[in-house]
């Protein structure tokens, strides 16, 4: 039956900031969805708090609310518009939990509003730990032993019961926060008390661990009528133990029988019939590699990120199908967009493999616990494919970004051979495929390696086969690549989708005649990679509407990239599609086949902007600012030089390559100083010392990694930092917003609250920093985007950073300013002049709104890890506050960043020294509003002096029973506001304090100034309930 | 691996590598998209006369498994895999694929670039080809020319198969092992008590199975449902199979076109045995035949149907599953079907009442279990029809 003809209105909620566990997949699916929405006439009323999707772009969906993602928020959203129906499954756990409470709740049936998608029975079977084994067991699908409990004794009883070891799974969690292993009561009572803790309805599931286990998904499709497939099946190189999020995953299946795989195929369909899904549907099992004894461990109802992997695993739109069934079609009735003549009611075949490799954050955290568990850690991960599992390994390898061009680790390669054997055993780490490949160099049998990881022997004679590979030199005699088709079918049905991944071994290069049959010029995109801290979204966002205007004017965008959750690697994204590392000799090597005009670096992040100079280096043409441009602006001395010529201020500093030479400067500058490696993003490995000790400790840090340029070490001025994203055309200089940012230099810009248009930036000023901008774009022979980042330090301007390409902002600017900045740096990086195409220069006029951009942090995810901001980026998304004043935005900008907003309670504050005069104002504030305000001793006696009532508390080591973190924990504190000099080391009290308040989900700031924001939204008096709404068509 | 050749009759040569039987083979190359599943393919005797293709590259990994095979035999003389895999894994494999086409005779070809090949069969239809160990001479060439897959039928059913038949006690307890292993105690105890399933003996299912080339689970999913089954060869005739006094009739899946001469004989064979008025299913070969017992006539398919997710559509109910197929030939239904392919259209059932047929394999192996409830609408008839008889007293 055809599409229901009574939707005319569909509203979507996306999944709003980059959190681990929910990442650019949501954006995708989004995206994904809206275009099926158009394509059948709906009007689409979009919410997403998080500014940086393409999504809330406005030719994607019709009303953009770039709103929190709260009930009462989306409550008024729905009141307003009026829409028939709801989207469920897209938007992530964060979109599904939304729109089940609005539909159990009443209230979409009061609003006449249809829940499009799986019903909520249907979400609760599958979610709620216990219906869900309830359902299993009605339909005689095997489920692990467990028990549902609501506090920690009942959590001891079970596992007593159940035996150890047991798993601790947290109900309604992203990711699996919060959850893990317990070996004893002892540490069940800590994990189930954490646990307990992370669930919004305080329940856990405590289960028996069934570890060693293989760990099969499959991804399957269900209509309402009952038709369903399974598009994928999935293992998991890793046994169950390790979250499949953190795994290395291979599609399809490769060590199943046929057999088996049947088995869990089937009990996957009969369990999506039993739950009734209606769309998309994840189901995990684990598989005893002994005999045909399974389990199922859980379903997720939605799109997930499983289901991304799945889609650009085999090509089969799963977003796309999802919403197609959704609003009413069945799944014969859907074409298959690959072949365009076979339907959705297939099941993909591949003839190829794929891999995929997480990416985590421990390059950043150092001090961050790295090993893998139930609770998912990586940020994003890379795809590869190719046409056997040890090829697609390594392409995945490379492609993560990890400085590594095969499976030898520098680091592990330097470890004692017992050192490698304990770590066989011991609990999985981020390195674990290192470790194990490590272990075979060794001459560690095989058998040992199995008996201690469970990895499967497949598997495992993989790397064996690599490591003779690289024995023989194979690896060094490459063949030339040749390039094949992704096409659903395994060739079985013509297909025209330009989707395409290298194989070293074939004879046919299947892209040759789609490359013939275009007459257009050719350019190259490169994409950003996986998602990590310091490049998420945005720079998708940035390279998706680099092709998006290529293809406007005329020419073949081709796209590299290999991050499975973006949009960019969408197959009718760009003009051809290549799924490949952004690996210098797999880019050649496109190139090579390509022959492109040129190529775009600019777009991508970091890790394109990285490959410039290696390009240009063996004349491929950078298109827009080039690459020396580029090199200037990362090359302490030539920048400094050029600073120098242009007469512009720059903090002080000098460029080191080992540890004595940082020593001396430091010491020349004075402390503090700032220090970072070159070319970095996102602040990577970017700290402040304060003695000789932090430098001797950053070094060390530093230079474990090969390092591309030399350690910068600069004087650290304290003021206030000034953001500006330019467009130049080599002669004009376009500013489409200089924005301000609440927290003084020192924090990352990209943890900072960033506020546009500014408020303490003066016509005087403005006019200054357009003069320095433009000077600066002309002398680096800008064409296209530039971001440079100001500071304004006692009446002086330096310049900190110049980033001669698309910045993090782009997306978020570009919404509010209306100014499609990706498009205007792309014409004029081709050549076009502002001149020519009519458009004013300067800088834009601004908005009759303010918008405030709020970072988003994961501290939740990461254990160990110092919630204290600084130089180094730490938030894995942002969200955006949109308002008619800066209270209000800041509210909004805040309620949307997860701060609970409350208006009363206790408020603690233990901040450093430096802090101590800062914080009287602010907690006079707090103190005004109502707030009662706790303080350790030393800021509690300046506090009291400065005739502030406060309450002291004793530090962790002075009083073990009575003192910060029993009192965060005793919930009477609804902020916490904690500055220190020094973070990072966990033993710290002021760390331990940090880190509580985010287990207890308590609100806390890092920074005066944050706490100043916080405080002064607070007392604007805004509400959920009268806080401007703001559709983004009625704003630019 | 020694070096190998791949000639095809358009005049196309791949080189790779060698495997399995030291012996060069000429045979029809049809490729199957199937990724899983290669020992029931293998032992498929649909493939008698053909060289097969993989398109998946990485076969061989779970290694041979003997309790999985559909018969007693490799069936294919060729088989062609980028990449086969003689370092296998599952606690159920006991040898690796190279022994196995070693042991039967098959010569295996591996390293070309597969989807190379398959794109030619796709877009110049099914043709034959020779694994040769050096570059071919025109007298291969005639050969590849001329090679016609012939008495397919003939050549994989049994004409003793009274000699080797088993007892029903013997396929019960293999049913029941498979049932048994499928569903084994989980741990929790619970779940199994509700799947365990018996195998007992069903004195309503007494099933003639015409055997014109039969997987083996075809059997079995009828002794799990209780049957006694009797296999007949091709060339029994229906006075014999009829005088079993069966309640029920299976037409096997099998190789090569149903309309070659040689098949006319079972054919006439069929039509008797629809007149009986006794309940017939039809899998594959068998629904071409009882097809053209009805008149109708097939024709052959450009590469045929040979995967693990071909989608058929029931025109009753606009429901949609996802089956395993295996087929060069497909039935003219002129409007008749029961059941379509949802991708090229094609006859995939046919319903005349008493007897009905698909095209595809309900009994998977490999591939998705979605269809095996045809079975059970088998076993439904043949119940169905017992009752009318006893209540009009007619008894055969």
């Amino acid at each position: 039956m055809p599409k229901d003809k009574s939707l005319k209105k569909v509203m979507l909620i996306g999944s709003g900031p980059i959190v681990i566990g929910q990442a650019a997949e949501f954006d995708y699916a989004g995206t994904q969805a809206c275009r099926v929405l158009k394509d059948n006439g709906i009007e689409i009323i979009l919410v997403n708090s998080n500014p940086a999707t393409i999504m809330t772009d406005k030719n994607i969906a019709d009303k953009i609310y770039i709103e929190p993602l709260t009930l009462t928020t989306v409550k008024r959203i729905i009141k307003k518009e009026k829409p028939d129906g709801i989207l469920s499954g897209l938007g992530g756990q964060t979109g599904l939990t939304l729109s089940m409470q609005l539909a159990k709740s009443g209230f979409l049936s009061e609003n006449n509003v249809r829940l499009l998608g799986s019903l909520p029975d249907t979400i609760d079977k599958a979610e709620d730990r216990q219906l869900f084994k309830d359902t299993m067991i009605e339909i005689g699908q095997p489920v692990i032993p467990s028990r549902s409990v609501n506090d920690v004794e009942a959590a001891l009883e079970a596992a007593r019961v159940i035996g150890y070891p047991v798993v601790v799974r947290p109900a309604f969690t992203l990711g699996g926060a919060g959850g893990g292993f317990a070996n004893s009561e002892a540490e069940l009572k800590i994990i189930a008390g954490n646990g307990l803790a992370a669930s919004p309805i305080t329940q856990v599931l405590i289960e028996k661990s069934i570890a060693g286990w293989k760990e099969i998904e499959f991804e399957v499709m269900r209509d309402r009528v009952g038709n369903k497939i399974s598009v994928c099946s999935l293992e998991n190189f890793d046994p169950v133990g390790v979250h499949t999020g953190d795994s290395i995953v291979v599609a399809p299946c490769l060590t199943l029988a046929d057999k088996e795989l049947q088995m869990l195929r089937t009990a996957s369909l009969e369990i999506v019939d039993a739950l009734g899904v209606e769309g998309g549907c994840n189901v995990q099992l684990a598989l005893n590699p002994h005999s045909f004894e399974y389990a199922v461990i859980e379903v997720n109802p939605r799109v997930s990120r499983s289901s991304a992997l799945a889609s650009k695993a085999t090509g089969y739109p799963i977003a796309k199908v999802a919403t197609l069934v959704a609003i009413g079609y069945t799944l014969d009735e859907i074409l298959n967009q690959v072949t365009g003549n076979t339907y959705a009611s297939f099941e993909p075949a591949l003839d190829y493999v794929v891999v995929k490799l997480p990416k985590w954050p421990f390059d950043k955290f150092v001090y961050a616990d790295n090993k893998l568990g139930t609770q998912m850690k990586a940020t994003g991960e890379v795809m590869a494919m190719a046409d056997n599992f040890e090829e697609a390994l390594l392409k995945a390898v490379r492609g993560a970004e990890l400085g590594l061009a095969d499976l030898n680790h520098p680091k592990i390669e330097k470890w004692a051979d017992s050192a490698v054997r304990d770590a066989l055993y011991a609990v999985p780490t981020d390195d674990r495929l290192f470790i194990v490949y490590e272990a075979l160099k060794r001459g560690i049998t095989l058998e040992e390696i199995h008996s201690a990881t469970k990895i499967d022997r497949w598997f495992l004679n993989a790397l064996v086969r690599i490591l003779n590979a690289e024995k023989d030199g194979a690896s060094k005699a490459k063949r030339k690549l040749v390039y094949k088709m992704v096409d659903t079918c395994a060739a079985e049905f013509a297909s025209d989708t330009a989707y395409f991944y290298s194989i070293q071994n074939g004879t046919e290069n299947e892209v040759l005649p789609f490359i013939k049959a275009s007459k257009k010029k050719k350019v190259v995109v490169l994409g950003s990679g996986p998602i990590r801290i310091g490049q998420g979204i945005e720079f998708d966002y940035a390279s998706v509407h680099c092709v998006w205007t290529l293809r406007k004017l005329g020419y073949d965008a081709v796209v590299i990239n290999n991050n499975p959750e973006t949009l960019s690697t969408d197959f009718d994204t760009a003009d051809r599609l290549y799924f490949e590392p952004l690996h210098i000799d797999d880019v050649m090597s496109v190139i090579e086949v390509e022959k492109p005009v040129g190529v775009m670096v600019a777009f991508g992040g970091g890790t394109a902007i990285k490959l410039a100079k290696q390009l240009s280096e063996r004349g491929v043409k950078i298109i827009g600012t080039s690459a020396d441009s580029i090199d200037i602006c990362e090359d302490r001395d030539r920048f400094d030089k050029l600073l120098e010529e242009l007469n512009i201020q720059r903090p002080p500093g000098t460029g080191v390559w080992n540890l004595d030479e940082a020593l001396v400067a430091a010491n020349q500058l004075g402390y503090p100083v700032l220090m970072r490696p070159s070319y970095v993003l996102g602040g990577q490995n970017m700290i402040i010392a304060f003695s000789d000790d932090d430098i001797k400790e950053y070094m060390e840090i530093i230079l474990s990694q090969k390092l591309a340029g030399p350690v910068l070490i600069d004087k650290y001025l304290r003021g206030r930092e000034i953001e500006v994203d330019a467009i130049c055309d080599g002669e004009d200089v376009l500013i489409p917003g200089i924005m301000e940012q609440v927290e003084a230099t020192g924090v990352h810009s990209g943890d900072s609250i960033s506020v546009y248009p500014t408020i303490n930036v003066g016509e005087i000023l403005q006019k200054e920093l357009l003069e320095l901008t433009r000077k600066i774009a002309k002398a680096l022979d800008v064409r296209g985007l530039i971001n440079i980042q100001y500071l304004l330090h006692k009446g002086d301007i330096f310049v900190i950073e110049v980033n001669p390409r698309a910045s993090r902002t782009v997306p978020y600017i570009s919404k509010v300013t209306g100014i499609d900045m990706v498009d205007l740096a792309v014409k004029t990086s081709l050549g076009q002049t502002f001149k020519k195409m009519g458009i004013k220069t300067g800088i834009a006029p601004v908005p009759d709104f303010v918008t405030v951009k709020v970072p988003k942090f994961s501290f939740e995810k990461l254990a160990g890890v110092d919630t204290l901001l600084g130089p180094e980026m730490k938030s894995t998304g942002e969200v955006l506050g949109i308002g008619r004043n800066l209270r209000e935005a800041l509210y909004k900008g805040l309620v949307a960043a997860g701060y609970k907003m409350k208006k009363e309670g206790g408020v603690l504050i233990t901040v450093s020294a430096a802090d101590k005069e800062k914080i009287v104002p602010v907690a006079r504030k707090f103190a005004r509003a109502g707030f009662k305000l706790y303080a350790t001793a030393g800021t509690a006696k300046f506090l009291r002096a400065n005739g502030l009532e406060t309450q002291q508390v004793d530090k962790i080591i002075d009083n073990p029973t009575s003192n910060t973190e029993t009192l965060i924990e005793s919930g009477e504190i609804a902020y916490v506001v904690s500055t220190s000099e020094k973070g990072r080391d966990p033993s710290r009290d002021d760390v331990k304090v940090r880190r509580r308040a985010v287990s207890q989900g308590v609100s806390y700031v890092t920074s005066i100034d944050t706490a100043n924001a916080l405080i002064e939204s607070i007392l604007s008096g805004y509400t959920e309930e009268t806080f401007e709404l703001v559709e983004l068509n009625t704003i630019s | 691996m020694k070096k190998g050749f791949l000639v095809l009759q358009n005049g196309t040569v791949f080189e790779g590598k060698a495997f399995g039987a030291d012996k060069e083979v000429v045979g029809e190359i049809v490729f199957t998209t199937a990724m899983a599943g290669y020992l029931e393919t293998l032992t498929d005797p649909s493939y008698y006369g053909q060289i097969v293709l993989q398109t998946f590259p990485l076969i061989g990994n779970y290694g041979v498994i003997e309790q999985d095979f559909e018969s007693d035999r490799v069936w294919p003389r060729g088989y062609i895999v980028k990449y086969p895999c003689f370092a296998p894994s599952n606690f159920r494999s006991e040898y690796d694929l190279d022994t196995l086409l070693k042991k039967h005779g098959v010569t295996g070809l591996a390293d070309i670039d597969t989807r190379a090949l398959a794109k030619i069969i796709r877009q110049e239809g099914a043709m034959n080809g020779k694994i040769m160990f050096k570059k071919p001479t025109a007298k291969d060439r005639k050969e590849i020319a001329e090679y016609k897959v012939l008495d397919a039928v003939a050549n994989v059913s049994k004409k003793d198969i009274s000699r080797i038949e088993q007892p029903l006690e013997q396929k019960q307890e293999i049913a029941q092992d498979l049932l048994d292993a499928m569903r084994v105690k989980s741990a929790d105890g619970t779940a199994a008590e509700v799947a365990k399933t018996e195998v007992k003996t069903d004195k309503d299912l007494r099933i003639a199975l015409l055997d014109t080339g039969s997987k083996r689970a075809i059997e079995m999913e009828m002794i799990k449902r209780g049957a006694e089954v009797k296999r007949f060869a091709y060339n029994a005739s229906a006075d014999e199979i009829l005088a079993y006094n069966p309640t029920g009739i299976l037409l096997s899946n099998g190789p090569g076109d149903p309309a070659e001469k040689a098949n006319a004989p079972i054919i006439e064979t069929i039509k008797k045995l629809v007149k009986s008025n006794i309940t017939i299913f039809g899998i594959c070969l068998g629904h071409q035949f009882l097809a053209m017992a009805n008149g109708l006539k097939s024709r052959k398919l450009k590469f045929g149907h040979r995967s693990a997710n071909q989608p058929v559509k029931d025109l009753k109910s606009g429901k949609v599953y996802i089956t395993s197929q295996n087929h060069g030939y497909e039935v003219i239904s002129k409007g008749k079907s029961w059941l379509v392919n949802v991708n090229d259209g094609t006859c995939e059932g046919l319903d005349f009442g008493n007897s009905f047929s698909v095209q595809f394999h309900p009994e998977a192996c490999g591939g998705p279990l979605d269809t095996t409830f045809l079975f059970d609408k088998f076993v439904d008839r043949i119940k169905a029809s017992q009752k009318t008889k006893s209540t009009n007293g007619g008894v055969r």
